[in-house]
């Protein structure tokens, strides 16, 4: 890896303007979420609180990363045919470290993600991306894109978080905002309930779509012909 | 204890794939555009999950589970292996046999059912990054099924239930494109809404009980019908 990033500096700085967009633009109007579509399967289901969308945002960004180095590095050794396996294979290993190092780590969480940090590889920001990018471009700035569309990921998963924990349990990260629920007091000795819909897995699907909604109302060039 | 028919119903409505687990939403939302291909696709996922979920089972309960070596030990001279524990291993075994299995069928369905093919043919490589399949196994793993034959009621409900939820989006999609979406809605937006609809309706399927210890005073049914408590 250094190797490549050496040769590459002089004539293309680490941080050039074409690196920073790689960035950049997934957060924004090339979210991989929001407008690619992609890695919807196990985003929605775990954003009930903010907590396990950081855990599952960053267990994302790592195998992300790692996996479009490694597929990048070795993108003139896989033959085209099999591609795909070797694909699963390198997200596969990468993902059993994860879950390991939660397990070991991060018990608790561990235990309510369940089976979707397994289902990180068949995620399909992480082959989207592997096939887009790494397959075809040097590491350094496969690295780049890794880190813009894993931080893409994790922003809007953590901002979907966010409303369902704060309307849905009054909390945020696990402190109460509102007061206490079982107490009465804060905000709900004035009658304020929180709103369980907001826990069941279809607002989260909503919540997105209103996100949707109001990002392409702000940016007209988004939207879509049926 | 549930019976393998209240595995069956419960993986197609309460606990479908789509509406309470997400899985398999890249591909439901990409080739929901017409209630054709919607059925080519789901059918495929249908098939695929009947055929993997099964082979995982054996794969779980005969090599990584702790203590599925135990069949080593006595006769083949091998000492402990009951402790051998390689669940580690299940996403990397699970991940490899579907995708093998995706190609091997392929391969299959390309040879002896050429007409089979031509419907399913262009979807099977789609299947094997499909959430739902691996989600398959991995739920399997999970909840600890406790035969094959409970293990592929609940792949053969866990398809079911998908192909229902990506035809009905399908058909809600083609007949939306007469009616006036707000503009930033349309196409995706839209259908991300109407699928949260479509899972706030399929909630009402959770008040199904299932299991027959609770129910044992209420009528008597005979053994596979699950009672219906509204």
């Amino acid at each position: 890896m250094s190797e490549t990033v050496k040769t590459k500096a002089p004539r293309n700085p680490l941080f050039s303007k074409k690196n920073k967009k790689l960035i950049t633009d997934p957060l924004t109007d090339n979210n991989p979420v929001t407008i690619q579509v992609l890695g919807i399967c196990s985003a929605l289901a775990i954003t009930v609180q903010v907590e396990q969308g950081v855990v599952m945002g960053g267990a994302v960004l790592f195998v992300l990363v790692l996996g479009n180095l490694i597929i990048s590095l070795l993108r003139n050794l896989i033959p085209s045919r099999i591609r795909i396996i070797v694909q699963l294979v390198v997200v596969a290993a990468l993902v059993i470290i994860v879950n390991e190092v939660l397990k070991a780590f991060l018990p608790d969480v561990s235990e309510k993600l369940s089976v979707f940090v397994g289902l990180i590889i068949t995620n399909c920001i992480i082959m989207g991306r592997f096939e887009a990018f790494a397959m075809a471009n040097k590491p350094w700035p496969s690295v780049m894109d890794a880190i813009g569309n894993g931080l893409g990921y994790a922003g809007l998963l953590i901002l979907v978080a966010v409303f369902r924990e704060l309307f849905g349990s009054g909390t945020l990260y696990g402190f109460p905002i509102f007061g206490d629920y079982i107490e009465g007091n804060g905000l709900y000795s004035l009658g304020y309930v929180n709103n369980n819909m907001m826990i069941l897995p279809p607002m989260a699907l909503i919540i997105v779509g209103v996100i949707i909604w109001v990002q392409r109302s702000r940016n007209k060039a988004l939207i879509e012909e049926y | 204890m549930e019976s393998t028919l209240d595995i069956f119903i419960k993986a197609i409505f309460s606990e479908n794939m789509i509406f309470a687990y997400f899985l398999g939403m890249c591909s439901y939302l990409a080739v929901s555009k017409t209630v054709k291909t919607a059925v080519g696709l789901g059918a495929a996922v249908i098939f695929v999950l009947v055929v993997t979920v099964p082979v995982n089972y054996l794969l779980e309960n005969y090599l990584l589970k702790e203590g599925a070596l135990e069949w080593l030990n006595p006769d083949w001279g091998v000492n402990g292996a009951s402790t051998i524990d390689l669940s580690f291993l299940s996403f990397i075994m699970f991940i490899a046999v579907v995708a093998s299995i995706v190609q091997l069928v392929e391969m299959l369905v390309e040879k002896f059912a050429p007409a089979l093919y031509g419907a399913l043919g262009i979807f099977l490589p789609l299947i094997a990054v499909n959430c739902s399949i691996l989600g398959g196994a991995l739920f399997m793993q999970d909840r600890q099924y406790s035969t094959i034959l409970d293990a592929t009621a609940f792949s053969l409900g866990s398809g079911i239930g998908w192909f229902i939820a990506i035809v009905a989006i399908a058909a809600i999609r083609e007949k939306i494109r007469y009616s006036n979406v707000p503009a930033p809605l349309r196409g995706l937006g839209i259908t991300f809404i109407i699928t949260g609809l479509m899972g706030i309706a399929f909630m009402s399927f959770s008040g199904i009980k299932y299991g027959k210890d609770e129910v044992k005073a209420k009528t008597v049914q005979s053994d596979d019908t699950n009672n219906i408590n509204p």
